[in-house]
């Protein structure tokens, strides 16, 4: 389980402190899957920072009791300087894992071939978001914080995360972020918008969509 | 109380596979797999203290006593490179690893101290290597007690360690940090005791000088190798305060800019 207790997050800008998250609380059992809409800006991937434990929130607390992966996104998590290969070395050894066994999964997902031999920065988008889950998917977690991880690459590479994610791993529990409606609405079991600091939660999709598209259509 | 332990012990051992990983890492961002690759690690600052030896001995450096030139320069710039590297690689270090921190485990500490420990590791091989050298071709003698030599050395580096986590925090949160070293760490060098021994030194100016923590652990490292053959002057007591107070100082502004951290 995973629980944030009156979490608050700020951050300082030059215009003055900005409200990210304002005091949300809420529990992610095992096995659920919460799908969060909300518009840009409105601290999707900052919650799953927090979530995470990569980022501390200003005030309030967040407590894991299941092992939760980092924030899959196709950008983060990776030194661009450094070969793909080298990329999944250092995040064997972090997690302790038995490198050469990544290696073939990952040669094998990726189907970068020799690109894995070459610095993560000459990598297309699509690419790198084929190694980014690629890499994720080495180290078995109880519960995967998904940013956003179908926004690029190709129909093929859909296919295989859809495999990896939600058939190998169904019994996981998942926070989804995503801008693509049907994505989170054929994923998930609990629905959550963020909007101006604010965390409604809905038991059903389409009040939640409602409410996502009334968000982004108002102005100001 | 055991199950606290058995944590600490835990914590203890994920930090020290970060910071294996870390200086793996480091090692190949900052040297390649081209050509030598990590062996600049310490054939850089070997180079530098070569290049010190032969002007000063070329010019006839005055210093103040009758020790031969090449041991002088050794044991003096040596350590310059010694403290002088770690804050230069820990400031500004935490920027371009940020995209690291998306992994929980890896936190500033962990990024400072593989870096401390590469400079610091670098600086000792180069000056272990060119003093084995300098002994085997004759142009030096053995020190005379080899675990002074290192008592100093420690010193020096725990010092360089400590200001270089300091400095390394302090500049994520300004950017002068980094504007400032390059001079301040020049302009220290003259007075960091790698040129002059302090006994060379007018009495009036010895307890001055002695105010530099370096110049305590130069002394130290001299004391070691040339024994009788010179008249140190140094405040272990004195040092020894500097470094706990900059460590002390070096891991609370960690902790703070480990509360403020966004990864990227």
């Amino acid at each position: 389980m995973i629980t944030a207790e009156h979490v608050h997050k700020i951050y300082p800008t030059r215009a003055g402190d900005r409200v990210v998250l304002r005091d949300i609380s809420f529990a992610l059992a095992r096995g659920e899957k919460l799908g969060v809409l909300g518009r840009n800006g409105a601290g999707k991937s900052t919650l799953a920072r927090l979530l995470s434990g990569a980022e501390r929130p200003t005030s309030g607390k967040v407590t894991q009791d299941m092992s939760v992966s980092w924030p899959l996104a196709f950008g983060g998590a990776f030194q661009n300087a450094l070969t793909g290969l080298d990329n999944v070395r250092f995040i064997s050894r972090i997690y302790r894992q038995d490198y050469q066994r990544n290696i073939d999964f990952v040669a094998d997902f990726t189907e970068l071939g020799l690109y894995l031999k070459e610095p993560v920065r000459s990598y297309s988008q699509g690419m790198r978001a084929r190694l980014a889950f690629a890499v994720s998917m080495i180290i078995e977690f109880d519960c995967y914080l998904i940013d956003e991880v179908s926004a690029v690459g190709d129909a093929r590479f859909h296919e295989r995360c859809e495999v990896e994610l939600f058939e190998k791993r169904g019994d996981r529990a998942m926070l989804i972020i995503s801008h693509d409606p049907e994505y989170v609405r054929r994923h998930c079991g609990r629905f959550a918008v963020l909007h101006d600091g604010d965390m409604l939660f809905y038991p059903d999709f389409d009040q939640a969509y409602e409410a996502h598209l009334r968000n982004l259509h108002e102005t100001g | 109380m055991p199950s606290q332990l058995a944590a600490i012990g835990r914590s203890a051992q994920i930090q020290g596979r970060v910071i294996y990983a870390l200086l793996m890492r480091e090692i190949l961002t900052r040297y390649g797999r081209h050509n030598i690759g990590f062996l600049w690690l310490f054939i850089e600052p070997m180079l530098f203290t070569t290049g010190v030896t032969i002007l000063w001995t070329l010019t006839q450096s005055l210093h103040g006593s009758s020790l031969p030139i090449v041991a002088f320069a050794l044991t003096g710039y040596s350590s310059v490179l010694l403290w002088r590297n770690m804050p230069g690689r820990c400031i500004g270090a935490i920027q371009p690893n940020l995209a690291l921190m998306y992994h929980r485990n890896v936190r500033p500490i962990d990024i400072f101290l593989a870096r401390i420990l590469l400079e610091a590791g670098g600086a000792t091989i180069s000056f272990m290597t060119l003093s084995l050298f300098y002994i085997y071709i004759g142009w030096l003698d053995p020190p005379v007690d080899v675990l002074v030599v290192a008592g100093g050395w420690f010193m020096i580096a725990w010092f360089g360690a400590g200001l270089g986590m300091f400095l390394g925090a302090l500049s994520e949160k300004s950017e002068l940090v980094e504007r400032l070293w390059h001079p301040i760490s020049y302009l220290a060098f003259p007075l960091s005791g790698a040129a002059f021994m302090v006994d060379a030194l007018p009495p009036a100016a010895q307890k001055y000088a002695l105010y530099v923590p370096m110049v305590n652990g130069v002394e130290i490292v001299r004391q070691g190798y040339f024994g009788d053959q010179v008249r140190v002057h140094y405040d272990l007591l004195y040092m020894l305060t500097c470094c706990v107070v900059l460590t002390v100082l070096a891991l609370a502004q960690t902790a703070v800019i480990n509360r403020g951290i966004t990864p990227e």
